[in-house]
């Protein structure tokens, strides 16, 4: 086979011969999304919040929850200063406890983070079938689900959030039922809106005629198309969950005190606020707010490339 | 039209029925407050009459009619906490939480309107793009977070206005505000302007569009054909007819302000409903959870009624969309 590998230069002449190189959804989607230098680095920033949340056991410099680690004399230092021991500087200060601050915040960017996003998660796989159900059954089923889902859109979610945890009680897992059942209604308004037009169209239609069933005709011909508007929904609402995740935790009726988040922090540091020692409240809350505003970033970029309307 | 009317007062008072149901029962299977009522040194014949004296000892169907009767007459039992009625103890917080949701209302409107005026006026102006980066950043950031910020700088830093309570009140034509004592103002900016600032960038978005949307239109045009003074032209023509669907919006939105006042009023040890509610979630006092949010559902469906209503009658579209339902 040796005889066709060509000597010399390049047959330049041919390239021009060459078809275009096929362009993937995903190239194409990112050469469009990078024409917002912010959205980029806001994109860039959610990728290094979440390695931080990933690996923040690896890197902090002290486990903030590790008593034998944690010296109470050490509580309320100012940002910079020495511990005790000698053996950290605390660059952001220490809290009521004497934690490292910067230690405890990594640890509540990840539990912030993972409730976040695992509501995030639930709430999309549940409003989504909830939707399609609803389009695709019509009739009834529908009427009865989108009035079910007007009328908890007409409440405040942090009402509605406030009542469940009224009536659940505090812990993640209760924060997670409560976060997802005030975000599904949003997914599912989305879902069926896309899923109305999809199913009007002839490839669903070809599906039909072909007698596949209805299962695979949802889930396999209609749910991929609806998954444009579902990412850009489920990126807001996943900053939405992160936010009022921190705002039930500072009222005191979120996430135990065993599981810092973000919001927990702020709380835990808004008694000292009035004294003047502002750290132990600032810089979770700045933490907590990049991450908000980078998300939303990311989010509104996506509605701009994924949305077929502002095609260009 | 009395067909709909009737319909949606169904729909209003089903909504109601149904959510004192999940509020009453959730309430009920969470903790047991008789713990943090009786002195730790009770013996069980204390401990029996407690329950006993709070009806707790009842099957729990027969503890929801009897609730029902007693919400019907207004009396949603005695708080556990306070040993008074829950109704009256939440209607003595109910004028500050108000008090402090109009002021935010009032606040929105004189920061909204000129700066949304002006970013329609001159959208390419710099300050017009500084102000919509403004009130992007205004929707994103959380309210607690801001109001931390707030007393921060101006009562810690800056010492100009105090941080928490209510301050002095007076009484005028039977309302009894902060608002009419130059202390208790003093006391109310801060809580206000943070319960405004989530409202602020959205009459600002609201007043942007409808004035983009407005100078292009014929009276305006004829109006500077007349050559009336730009002043005029903005402040009577444009800003009366941009103004409906602020107004609208803005009412709408009353509830949401009564509903995300609870996050203020922790902040600021603002003495109304909101505050009340936490601290009757931590301290399980179930007749003040239950009052307050069977309280704020009739606010909701009244205020989301009133508004069906009203555009049904604005718009005859609806009306006949619903004749053919």
């Amino acid at each position: 086979m040796s005889r066709l590998v060509t000597e010399g230069p390049a047959p330049a002449e041919d390239k021009a011969d060459v078809p275009p190189r096929e362009e993937t959804p995903l190239a194409r989607f990112w050469s469009e999304y990078r024409e917002s230098p912010l959205a980029v680095a806001a994109l860039l920033l959610v990728a290094v919040l979440i390695v931080l949340a990933l690996v923040a056991p690896y890197i902090v410099p002290q486990n903030p929850y590790d008593l034998a680690q944690v010296d109470v004399l050490d509580s309320r230092l100012p940002p910079g200063t020495k511990s005790s021991n000698g053996k950290y500087t605390h660059w952001l200060g220490t809290d009521g406890a004497g934690r490292d601050l910067l230690s405890a915040m990594l640890y509540g960017l990840r539990i912030s983070l993972a409730v976040g996003v695992m509501s995030g998660f639930i709430a999309m796989a549940l409003g989504a079938a909830v939707g399609l159900l609803a389009s695709y059954a019509g009739g009834r089923t529908e009427a009865a689900i989108m009035r079910l889902v007007d009328l908890q859109l007409s409440f405040p979610a942090i009402l509605l959030a406030l009542m469940l945890i009224a009536v659940l009680g505090k812990g993640v897992d209760k924060i997670i039922i409560a976060l997802v059942t005030v975000q599904w209604a949003y997914y599912a308004r989305t879902v069926r809106g896309t899923a109305l037009v999809e199913q009007r169209k002839d490839y669903v239609e070809a599906a039909r005629g072909l007698g596949l069933s209805h299962s695979r005709i949802v889930l396999k011909h209609i749910l991929p198309n609806c998954l444009p508007p579902l990412i850009v929904v489920g990126t807001v609402q996943t900053a939405h969950a992160i936010s009022l995740e921190a705002t039930l935790s500072f009222l005191g009726v979120g996430l135990p005190q065993t599981e810092p988040s973000l919001g927990l922090l702020i709380s835990n540091g808004f008694e000292y606020m009035l004294s003047g020692k502002y750290w132990i409240s600032f810089f979770p809350g700045i933490v907590l707010l990049v991450t908000i505003v980078v998300i939303n970033l990311v989010g509104d970029r996506l509605r701009d490339v994924l949305n077929p309307r502002l095609k260009r | 039209m009395l067909v709909t009317l009737l319909r949606r007062l169904m729909q209003s008072a089903f909504v109601v029925v149904a959510m004192s149901v999940i509020v009453f029962f959730g309430v009920h299977i969470v903790g047991d407050p008789v713990w943090l009522l009786v002195n730790p040194q009770a013996d069980q014949a204390d401990i029996e009459a407690t329950i006993r004296a709070l009806g707790l000892d009842r099957p729990i169907h027969e503890q929801y009619f009897h609730f029902v009767r007693g919400a019907l007459a207004g009396d949603f039992g005695k708080s556990f906490t306070f040993g008074e009625s829950a109704l009256k103890v939440i209607l003595q917080r109910m004028p500050a939480t108000l008090e402090l949701a109009i002021a935010a209302v009032v606040m929105a409107i004189i920061i909204g309107i000129p700066l949304g005026l002006y970013a329609g006026l001159k959208p390419q102006s710099p300050i017009s793009k500084t102000i919509m980066a403004g009130s992007i950043v205004g929707f994103s950031l959380p309210t607690f977070w801001v109001g931390l910020m707030l007393i921060m700088v101006f009562a810690v830093m800056l010492g100009w206005l105090p941080s928490t309570g209510r301050g002095p009140t007076a009484t005028y034509f039977g309302i009894t505000s902060s608002a009419f004592t130059l202390e208790g103002l003093r006391h109310l900016m801060l809580p206000a302007i943070n319960l405004a600032l989530l409202k602020v960038s959205l009459v600002i978005r609201l007043t942007r569009a409808g004035t983009m949307e407005a100078v292009h239109q014929d009276y305006i045009k004829f109006a500077r054909a007349k050559g009336l003074a730009p002043r005029r032209i903005v402040g009577v023509h444009l800003l009366k007819n941009i103004l409906i669907p602020v107004v609208t919006v803005l009412g709408l939105e009353f509830g949401n302000l009564v509903a995300f006042s609870v996050v203020t009023e922790t902040i600021f040890a603002w003495p109304g409903m909101g505050k009340l509610l936490i601290n009757a979630i931590q301290s399980l006092d179930r007749p003040i959870v239950v009052a307050y949010l069977i309280m704020i559902v009739l606010l909701f469906v009244f205020i989301n009624l009133v508004v069906d209503l009203l555009y049904s009658v604005l718009d005859p579209r609806v009306r006949l969309s619903d004749r053919a339902a």
